[in-house]
């Protein structure tokens, strides 16, 4: 086989990239150009509400570069996972994008789009069959939960990013993906070593954060039948064998398997050596092709409508004293939201943090030091929007709140105006399994049009 | 008895996914990496986080001098009682530890 070169312009679209080092990736001949679009790292509300964590103008200016690019180098250009959570809608999003670009460019394109939005019924269906297995730790699933689901998103493999290729589209805009599947498919098609295809994937997937230069973002990855190489395309950049293989680390919780729709690779056998000072070779990832066909499901709840305030607190027998405060506080707020609002403290959640105390690890913190301030943070989520009014009842109570009855009144600071702020809708996650497929395509659907 | 973070190159802690954390334990050298494997106990790592010792992986990556432990969130990335997403901080916990 002829060896295949991807070229990966950064670890995600949004996070920016070095422009020299992306036209070097161009003069350097890619067969494709392939970017994330997308996590999970930043939390549910992203496929909760089905918006983009990023702007649209900093998602605007990167994707023109790399319009432009992939005019220049006349290769399919790839992005999985639009607009952060890759549902259906961020895809048409990415679409809208793409044809406005189009027209400022004078671009005439042929675009794909992979869908990856699941259905409510279909999930139901498929849990009643069985098809849907949950990995460790899972939430608790029943059609309740499915139900209650604002976005259910299938990850898509490298079969279906196949499936796009094969169209012969400029431009594939893939819906939740995973952040390998978009760099092996070509590769894999190609007869390259499977193994390798899903290792040289893995380790171009967060782009130049595998190299000396995380920040430099472009890399180049080339496979062929026995391995694959990697190298930054920055002048700055450099890979070594050390920060190719501390890639596999990092964010995993198994550094040597990682699973993937249709199987899992290994790399403990797996040798990574550098070519010259730039360039590492690696060889020795087995894939393992499972019986069934699997697919990870992503999925997010409404977990509540969220007010937060903030007060700080500077005098010293307060700050000695703050959990001692927040305690009675509780105490106090909870009896005065019934007696005044009618609502029992189970439909709503009421919590303080301590920061400059323990507000990070909470009861794991070991170290009590004693902070000449500490600012409490109120947190109230409930069913409904009445977490705002809760807030409001709870405000002059944070302000001036005494240790004891004999004092004179506190008051304490208030670093806003309003005190309160609204959160909105805010979501978990409330899925972790797999969900199995007869055919790859079956969860998936491609759209094509041209501009 | 110093901590552990300064016997070491570095340690880094993060979330993998939404249910999981994760922790590298960067030795610098084959000599501190088998000690730290040696000294360290799954025990005591599960005491530090409150999780059950079972629920702990371990892995010691001899190539690159690293020890990982990865194990389930208590509380998964994102919910309302999650204090940190990223379970970045989390690292401090080891680095602080007498060893």
């Amino acid at each position: 086989m002829i060896p295949i070169k991807v070229l990966v312009p950064s670890g995600v679209l949004g996070l920016g990239f070095d422009l020299e080092a992306l036209n070097n990736g161009i003069k350097n001949n890619p067969d494709i150009i392939s970017i994330d679009g997308g996590s999970t790292d930043s939390g549910p509300f992203s496929l909760g509400s089905g918006t983009s964590k990023y702007s649209r103008a900093a998602i605007k200016a990167e994707w023109k570069s790399l319009m432009i690019a992939r005019e220049k180098a006349n290769v399919p250009l790839v992005i999985g996972s639009c607009g952060t959570c890759g549902t259906n809608r961020m895809v048409d999003w990415m679409e809208n994008i793409t044809i406005e670009l189009a027209k400022e460019l004078n671009q005439h394109l042929k675009i794909a789009k992979l869908y990856c939005d699941q259905q409510k019924e279909y999930i139901k269906e498929s849990y009643k069959l069985n098809k849907i297995l949950s990995l460790n730790p899972a939430p608790k699933l029943n059609n309740k939960v499915i139900d209650e689901m604002s976005n259910i998103v299938a990850l898509a493999g490298a079969e279906q990013i196949q499936e796009c290729i094969n169209t012969g589209a400029d431009i594939i805009l893939a819906g939740r993906t995973t952040d390998t599947a978009i760099i092996s498919a070509l590769p894999l098609m190609k007869g390259a070593n499977p193994g390798s295809s899903w290792h040289g994937a893995k380790v171009a997937e967060c782009g130049a954060l595998c190299s000396t230069n995380p920040t430099s973002g472009v890399v180049m990855v080339e496979f062929d039948k026995t391995g694959f190489t990697v190298e930054p395309m920055s002048k700055n950049a450099f890979c070594t064998s050390q920060t190719v293989a501390a890639h596999m680390l990092y964010e995993n919780a198994d550094p040597y398997i990682l699973y993937e729709p249709g199987g899992y690779m290994d790399v403990t056998y797996s040798n990574y050596y550098n070519i010259d000072r730039k360039k590492v070779r690696v060889e020795g990832a087995i894939w393992n092709s499972s019986i069934n066909y699997n697919v990870k499901l992503e999925g997010a709840k409404i977990a509540g409508y969220q007010t937060s305030l903030l007060v700080l607190l500077r005098d010293n027998n307060y700050v000695k004293n703050i959990k001692k405060w927040t305690d009675k506080l509780t105490d106090f707020l909870k009896k005065e939201i019934y007696e005044r609002m009618d609502i029992d403290s189970s439909e709503y959640s009421l919590e303080f943090r301590h920061i400059g105390l323990d507000s990070i690890l909470g009861e794991l913190e070991k170290k009590l030091g004693s902070p000449v301030e500490v600012g409490v943070l109120c947190l109230i989520t409930s069913k409904n929007e009445i977490s705002i009014e809760i807030a409001k009842l709870i405000n002059p109570f944070l302000l001036h709140f005494p240790l004891s009855f004999n004092e004179e009144l506190p008051t304490f600071a208030f670093p806003f105006s309003p005190v309160h702020s609204n959160r909105g809708c805010v979501y978990e996650f409330a899925l972790n399994h797999i969900l199995e497929l007869d055919d790859p395509m079956d969860a998936f659907q491609i759209q094509i049009s041209e501009v | 008895m110093s901590n552990l973070g300064e016997k070491v190159k570095k340690i880094r802690s993060k979330n993998a996914g939404p249910f999981w954390i994760t922790i590298d334990v960067f030795c610098g050298d084959k000599k501190i990496y088998k000690d730290v494997c040696n000294k360290l106990k799954n025990a005591k790592i599960s005491s530090l986080f409150m999780i059950s010792e079972q629920d702990l992986k371990r892995f010691e990556i001899d190539n690159l001098n690293v020890i990982k432990f990865s194990f389930p969130r208590k509380i998964i990335q994102g919910d309302i009682f999650d204090r940190d997403m990223h379970g970045a901080q989390l690292a401090v916990i080891l680095s602080e530890m007498k060893f």
